[in-house]
């Protein structure tokens, strides 16, 4: 009986604890970082950028024969970060992982998990060199730089033209730039078009599901601000409320269901529209006849001006890795220009460099629906790199399927509730 | 000292020594950890995890989602419990009679419980996601906004499928204890003329009160910690909330959210409330 009451309980606990159990022993200073042999590296799961990865890790091993790299994908886990940060906990975590969420970058940090890419000669030069000005959004309050901006997949409206097309809608430029033109283009699918949903953002609960229906919109809207700048919440501006109170109009008129969808929407016809980025064109090639457009502003904007979320992924040096001048030499090999073009070529996502269209011009000849995200990719923003990043973007979260999906507060007091504690957070040291 | 048969020592040492590893271990470390405010960091890092007396308790117990989250378990537990010993003493009673395909019966109560909660949860998503399966057979009485998704519907649905799921088990356990029942007690009642429920009533429902007591506590454990479900089911833990446990709101704040001092907190103040109504359970069960 004893054993039976507390096994569930403790389970749970085990959960928690269990990581602070691992142990080992870690090294970092300035030995590990002008240290040079083999290194082991994680790249995504996705099938073109596991290609990407084992190309450029063959290319690699080839010229150096003491130096060689080892790559894999990802542990699987409910989310990257989960398997990261129980990695930095374990001190199992590769050299190299080609799949560092920014909004990750503050724990990951704090946890000493991550090296100073600072450290390394000429590092931020570089960084600043490839990025261009984006490269201070991936600065860390400490001035250092703990991540190579890597790739970015700049989110837009994906819709469905034969959709479009049935339900009578201008295919080629639908109304779609403000809200009342997208509300009312959703309202004409959802009459004509046979769909199920005019967009299907996801409603869940996760704290990172605001990044693919509020902050693209907030973004665009406020010409290109974060939702924290200078330790002061921005969302709860005129600017975000607008945002706000355009979904909560989406999700009141059943446009944009309150469940999550059975697979993808967008992909399985069940939706008109999606808010995504181009690393999805693979996943609907052959399933939807598709085109894109800038997210909708209020009133609208030029597209030549509006900004968006970069869904951007990082390469992060982990601490413990113990030949981190080979690291830092692979990462700069596979951010060349070069590598970046193969990139490009393999996966259809936009490498974090300035001037895509003029770098790689052949690729946009022979793919041009790719040129507006290469355009796109110019202006995009990130998640603000502040203390407590998850934890703020989860509150935040809160206060949006309250107010917004479920519309059972006003956005306004939910907007400020969530504001009042996202400010002590991010003070927080 | 060390008694007759010290080699006894030798061969319960394997099992004290998983229980202290995987169970006493972290138990008593995460009661450290709660007095601190700890994150997990990399071996070796210099971190300051200062310590902070019993601020991750006050801050649990002035906390709204933990509020949220122990209205819901009480929910869970107000449906889940009753249900899960009705129904299964009623269904192990029927299927301890010479009914006819008893052994399939048996079989096909038994599998929700071992089948993968993934699998499952997707079944239960395609039958109540709106319009699904179920929404099309009740027509006009399908709730608005749907099962899942509806603030006043999602804990009462997770408690049904809860109590679907562990069914089999129960019923087993209930079988088990059936047996020992003595005959001769149907056979008086039937001599005194007791119908087929009066003789339940009389003769199975007190003979059963040791299982039900085993049945009670383990339903009380199991739902006082039940995850899966807000994890998976409902998108975590919505609709805003509405069907957050304290076993996913550790989850997120200790893995998620790196906060497992406060998440320990929350598992200890768990740990308690489930002692105390096991207690109650069996004081309440137990007595003559």
């Amino acid at each position: 009986m004893r054993d039976i009451r507390w096994r569930p309980v403790m389970s749970a606990l085990a959960m928690v604890v269990g990581l602070a159990a691992c142990g080992g022993s870690s090294q970092t200073g300035s030995a590990a970082v002008s240290a040079t042999g083999p290194i082991q590296i994680w790249y995504s799961n996705n099938g073109q950028e596991v290609q990407w990865g084992e190309a450029m890790v063959a290319a690699w091993n080839k010229d150096h024969p003491n130096e060689q790299v080892t790559g894999q994908q990802i542990p699987a886990g409910k989310s990257s970060e989960e398997v990261i940060g129980a990695a930095i906990t374990a001190g199992t975590t590769p050299c190299l992982i080609y799949n560092t969420s920014p909004a990750s970058v503050p724990q990951f940090q704090k946890q000493g998990g991550l090296v100073s890419l600072s450290d390394f000669s000429g590092a931020a030069a570089y960084i600043e060199s490839r990025t261009g000005g984006r490269s201070s959004q991936y600065k860390s309050p400490d001035g250092n730089y703990y991540q190579m901006p890597w790739k970015t997949n700049p989110v837009m409206i994906f819709y469905n033209k034969d959709v479009f097309q049935k339900a009578g809608l201008d295919v080629t430029n639908p109304p779609l730039k403000t809200y009342s033109q997208f509300l009312s283009t959703s309202q004409t699918l959802m009459s004509k078009g046979g769909v199920q949903a005019a967009i299907w953002p996801s409603p869940t609960s996760e704290f990172f599901q605001p990044w693919f229906d509020f902050y693209p919109l907030f973004i665009a809207q406020s010409g290109g601000k974060q939702l924290v700048e200078s330790k002061q919440p921005q969302f709860d501006s005129p600017d975000g409320l607008a945002v706000a109170n355009f979904w909560r109009q989406m999700y009141a008129g059943s446009l944009a269901p309150k469940e999550a969808a059975q697979g993808d929407a967008f992909a399985t016809g069940q939706a008109a529209m999606a808010i995504v980025g181009p690393w999805a064109i693979a996943q609907y090639t052959g399933k939807v006849n598709w085109a894109a457009v800038p997210v909708p502003t209020k009133d609208g904007m030029d597209p030549g001006q509006i900004h968006t979320f970069s869904d951007q992924k990082s390469i992060g040096m982990y601490s413990s890795c113990k030949n981190q001048a080979t690291a830092w030499n692979f990462m700069k090999f596979t951010t060349s220009s070069a590598s970046d073009g193969q990139l490009l070529q393999v996966t259809g996502q936009m490498p974090m460099r300035t001037d895509l269209a003029g770098s790689y011009g052949s690729y946009f000849l022979t793919h041009p629906a790719y040129t507006q995200f290469a355009d796109q990719a110019s202006r995009t923003v990130e998640v603000p790199n502040v203390p407590n990043s998850v934890e703020m973007w989860q509150d935040f979260r809160t206060a949006y399927s309250t107010s917004v999906i479920s519309g059972s507060q006003s956005v306004d007091q939910a907007f400020k509730a969530a504001a009042g504690q996202i400010k002590t957070l991010v003070n927080q040291q | 000292m060390l008694g007759e048969q010290p080699v006894g020592y030798l061969f319960v040492a394997p099992f004290v020594l998983f229980l202290v590893g995987i169970y006493a271990y972290p138990f008593f470390y995460s009661i450290y950890m709660s007095f601190y405010d700890y994150f997990f960091a990399a071996p070796g890092a210099v971190v300051d995890r200062p310590f902070v007396g019993l601020a991750n308790y006050a801050r649990a117990l002035q906390d709204p989602l933990f509020h949220l989250a122990i209205r819901n378990v009480i929910i869970f537990l107000v449906i889940n419990v009753p249900l899960t010993v009705v129904v299964a003493m009623v269904l192990a009673t029927a299927l301890n009679a010479a009914i006819p395909l008893r052994s399939f019966f048996r079989a096909a109560y038994y599998v929700p419980y071992v089948t993968a909660s993934v699998a499952a949860v997707g079944v239960w998503l395609w039958l109540l996601s709106g319009p699904g399966l179920v929404d099309r057979i009740i027509g006009p009485l399908a709730p608005n906004p749907s099962w899942l998704v509806n603030p006043f519907l999602a804990m009462p649905t997770i408690a049904l499928y809860v109590t679907w799921k562990g069914m089999g088990f129960y019923i087993l356990l209930y079988l088990a204890a059936l047996q020992n029942i003595a005959r001769e007690l149907y056979e008086a009642a039937r001599v005194d003329g007791a119908g087929r429920i009066r003789t339940f009533l009389v003769v199975t429902v007190p003979g059963l009160r040791p299982a039900t007591l085993l049945v009670v506590i383990a339903a009380v454990i199991t739902g006082a910690n039940f995850f899966t479900e807000p994890y998976l089911l409902t998108g975590g833990g919505g609709p805003d909330n509405q069907s957050i446990s304290p076993v996913f709101l550790m989850y997120r704040e200790g893995i998620e959210q790196n906060h497992p001092g406060y998440a320990s907190a929350i598992g200890l103040l768990l740990v308690v409330g489930v002692l105390i109504i096991s207690a109650i359970n069996r004081f309440a069960l137990e007595r003559e």
